[in-house]
């Protein structure tokens, strides 16, 4: 079970939140130039610190790339010789990086040290990949956790409520690894219904999305209970009831929206964890993905590759924020910061 | 939230539902595609890169090829011979070969592909040093600057596979993979999957199996589950629990050939204490290779008693002495070399510490396990391990800057079908990236010389003993397992054969069972 939650609870600190249409375009204006700074920071931060982290790694660059490119049979000095050669890996780092950051800014992305692929076509398959599994499994995760969620906070400590406790306890503590090759064994192996492995078709993908979805469902399905439970204790939604509204407009209007106020910055956490987590996942189930992407790339030192898909994950990330700041100031418009001095 | 739940509910039976039937229509239907899955990736169309794929999926064909028991067999060469000097090898091709997209297998197409082949340092050519390739009409001519015997061998390699001059796009790269085998490329969906169908141009009798998918699968659990489960025909790659999953489940059976290839220690005998050929001994006679074996490749058998395996019958000999486990003549010998045991059971000399780092690689997840029961045994003799799994250029990398002490590799003798290259190169004096290091013996530089230049059958095969008895005594290498390649093969499949070189999976010459 999760613990209790830290957050400020929405109904002590200021009165319900009042459903308006207009919401203050200064508001969504400051948080897109926000977010934007944001975004060229981290991409600018994220290409140098992988850049010198690559340079920092032991081992000889060359002799990598001449690695993933000819495996371990065929990789020897000649061709590592070869391949610092035709890349130039001898120039000075500053220089290379400096043709790297050069050809960002015209959004080129380079090509890729081992498979001398325009790294664009290559971090776009992963990324779709990724994004397709991070969103289905983040779809099954809200639907299947705020159900259980929302079920078990109509009667706190009943029945339904002790059985959700017991799934949030088992999925949490069952590792992805261990709940992948579970649902491999049992039903692909045993039963025969779906493939175990493959990419890009419907059912290659539910096996994999299961996995990750019913582990973060654990999670939605806590936090949901638990923000559920305060709100329906909370003296405006007492008060809500007083002035005789039905229970469903009560839930409609006060409870749904003031727990999502909680939840979807809590969502978009778990997106983000999503995205960079389903490395294993990837592996288990031969999904193409950003992990896949990015471990490879890594152990090749495939440095196009891997500032490439650093970067895709850095401003993914900005992203989500940027949808949950968005999605925050339509559920909840009160002015906050500077706005309530003036 | 009742409604909600209902659409859910809904949404997630029909995902199943849809899987399943997907699944099902695998199993029902009559068998057209032959499923494969291994742990090999594809990430680039080049021949000397991941090429091996497409000789073995028999998309792409090389001049020569090798049959079964590894020797030399006409490919697209049905013929070939040298100059009397040996500095030229002209290959005659077969007749009426075309590629896939149509195009006719000329001298000058071969040629082409022979030329990129030799300037790409990976490839085994590019160490034949060619000085051109010449072309006239059906034959092609390799002009060589020094005398080879081993270039017919050397052109059964992957990375000399004939493309078509359509497979190139402007820039030079390959853009597609347009072949002459009997099978055709339908798809390729890098890195993971590739898919051929049975080629209408292909010269030879029309293989019984339609059309091919390989799927690279990373995780040998995962494979192994596609075996027993039977969603893949066949599997390579599986790890000892995984075999013995197959070995407990119906309608899959395990077929295997010992492959050329020998896990040993490469040792710098320019380290204080390797240098002493003594020390090298007691380690060799610290390892009990059958436990090893047992232990690590489910296979007692596999230990190495020399070090190259009873399958290249010329190059193993009935006579040497083998390798032998003798933990107090192993003591001896490093007493013998001046190393006396401490008080903390690791031996000294002069005060220093007999302590060791083992480098190897995960690319064979045999490796990382074998090291650690070495590292168990050395420990035994008072020599203490530290065991760095990395990656495998870390190897020739260590080899070149001289840091490397000691590796475990998986070295395979026959990359080419005549072990003669990869003996020379692993021999090369002074030493070579997946050979010995910083070792020479004149008796074997002049036997790996006359048999690079020719002799009789007699001083050849003298040679050949020679090679393997000073490799034994001298020991700069420590053979520790010979290697068996494996796969599962549904029983949906006839006629099944392993390649020891992997040249090929033969898959044109097998058939659904009945």
């Amino acid at each position: 079970m999760t613990g209790k939650l830290t957050h400020a609870e929405p109904g002590t600190a200021s009165p319900p939140a009042r459903p308006r249409t207009g919401v203050p375009v200064r508001m969504l204006a400051g948080v897109l130039a926000r977010r934007g700074v944001q975004a060229v920071s981290v991409a600018l931060l994220v290409s140098v610190l992988c850049f010198v982290i690559t340079l920092r790694l032991p081992g000889d660059a060359a002799y990598r790339i001449a690695a993933g490119r000819y495996g371990s049979d065929l990789v020897d000095s000649e061709s590592a010789a070869a391949v610092r050669t035709e890349l130039g890996l001898d120039r000075p780092a500053w220089v290379q990086l400096g043709d790297w950051l050069g050809s960002l800014v015209q959004l080129d992305l380079g090509r890729s040290l081992v498979t001398s692929r325009p790294v664009a076509q290559e971090v776009a398959f992963y990324l779709v990949g990724t994004l397709q599994l991070a969103t289905a499994a983040l779809v099954v995760a809200v639907v299947l956790g705020t159900g259980l969620g929302v079920a078990a906070a109509r009667r706190p400590g009943g029945l339904v409520d002790r059985l959700v406790a017991v799934w949030v306890a088992s999925v949490r503590a069952v590792p992805p690894f261990l709940l992948g090759l579970l649902l491999v064994v049992v039903v692909s192996a045993q039963l025969g219904l779906l493939p175990a492995v493959g990419h890009g078709t419907a059912a290659s993908l539910v096996l994999p999305v299961t996995t990750l979805g019913a582990g973060l469902s654990g999670l939605v399905a806590g936090v949901t209970r638990d923000t559920v439970v305060e709100v329906h204790r909370s003296e405006w939604v007492r008060f809500a009831r007083t002035k005789g509204l039905s229970e469903r407009w009560v839930v409609l209007r006060h409870v749904v929206r003031n727990a999502a106020v909680v939840l979807v910055p809590y969502l978009g956490v778990q997106a983000v964890v999503l995205v960079e987590g389903v490395v294993v996942v990837e592996s288990l189930f031969s999904w193409q993905g950003l992990g896949h992407a990015l471990v490879h790339a890594t152990f090749w030192r495939d440095v196009p590759v891997l500032q490439a898909t650093a970067l895709v994950l850095a401003l993914l990330v900005v992203t989500v924020n940027t949808v949950v700041d968005l999605a925050g100031v339509w559920l909840d418009p009160r002015p906050r910061g500077a706005g309530v001095a003036s | 939230m009742h409604r909600r739940t209902a659409v859910a509910a809904l949404a997630a039976s029909l995902a199943l539902t849809t899987g399943a039937c997907a699944a099902t229509d695998q199993r029902t239907a009559a068998p057209t595609t032959l499923r494969v899955a291994g742990p090999f990736e594809v990430h680039s169309l080049e021949p000397a890169a991941d090429g091996e794929l497409f000789t073995r999926l028999e998309v792409t064909e090389t001049l020569v090829t090798s049959d079964v028991r590894g020797q030399l067999s006409p490919g697209l060469a049905r013929d070939w011979r040298p100059s009397s000097d040996r500095t030229q090898w002209t290959f005659d091709l077969v007749e009426g070969a075309t590629f896939h997209d149509g195009t006719p297998v000329t001298g000058e197409v071969v040629a082409v592909s022979l030329e990129r082949a030799a300037q790409e340092p990976a490839s085994p050519l590019a160490d034949l040093d060619v000085e051109g390739v010449d072309s006239a009409g059906q034959a092609v001519t390799v002009r060589l600057a020094a005398p080879a015997l081993t270039l017919p061998a050397v052109l059964t390699h992957y990375s000399t596979a004939v493309l078509a001059p359509g497979s190139y796009g402007t820039d030079g790269r390959v853009r597609s993979v347009i072949g002459t085998g009997p099978y055709a490329i339908d798809e390729i969906a890098l890195p993971s999957r590739v898919s051929t169908t049975r080629a209408k141009q292909w010269r030879g009798k029309a293989p019984a199996v339609e059309s091919v998918q390989f799927q690279a699968v990373g995780r040998a659990e995962t494979r192994a589950l596609m075996a027993v489960s039977g969603q893949a025909d066949v599997v390579f790659g599986l790890e000892p629990a995984g075999r013995s999953r197959v070995d407990a489940a119906d309608s899959v059976r395990m077929e295997s050939s010992l492959q050329p290839r020998t896990l040993m220690l490469k040792l710098n005998a320019d380290h204080p204490a390797l240098a002493d050929v003594r020390v090298r001994r007691a380690l060799s006679l610290a390892l009990d290779r059958p436990a090893m074996a047992q232990a690590v490749l489910r296979e007692q058998d596999l230990a190495a008693t020399q070090l190259l395996p009873p399958s290249l019958e010329a190059w193993h000999s009935t006579e040497v002495a083998p390798l032998r486990h003798d933990v107090q003549e192993a003591r001896a010998q490093l007493a013998a070399a001046g190393w006396a045991p401490g008080a903390d059971g690791v031996v000294r000399k002069d005060g220093t510490k007999l302590e060791l780092t083992l480098l190897t690689y995960p690319d064979r997840p045999e490796l990382p396990a074998l090291a650690t029961a070495i590292q168990a045994e050395l420990a035994k003799v008072g020599v203490a391990v530290r065991v760095d799994v990395t990656n495998s250029s870390e190897i020739p990398a260590g080899q070149k800057d001289g840091s490397l002490e000691m590796a475990l590799v998986a070295k395979h003798f026959a990359l080419v079908s005549d072990p003669l290259v990869d003996i020379a190169a692993v021999f090369a004096p002074g030493g070579s990236d997946w050979g010995v290091m910083n070792w020479q013996d004149d008796d074997m530089d002049q036997a790996v010389k006359a048999l690079l230049t020719g002799t009789s059958e007699q001083r050849g095969a003298q040679a050949r003993e020679t090679i393997v008895e000073t490799a034994q005594a001298e020991l700069p290498l420590v053979p520790v397992a010979w290697y068996r390649m494996n796969a599962a093969v549904s029983d949906r499949v006839d006629g099944f054969v392993m390649d020891p070189l992997e040249t090929t999976w033969r898959i044109s010459g097998t058939s659904w069972a009945r």
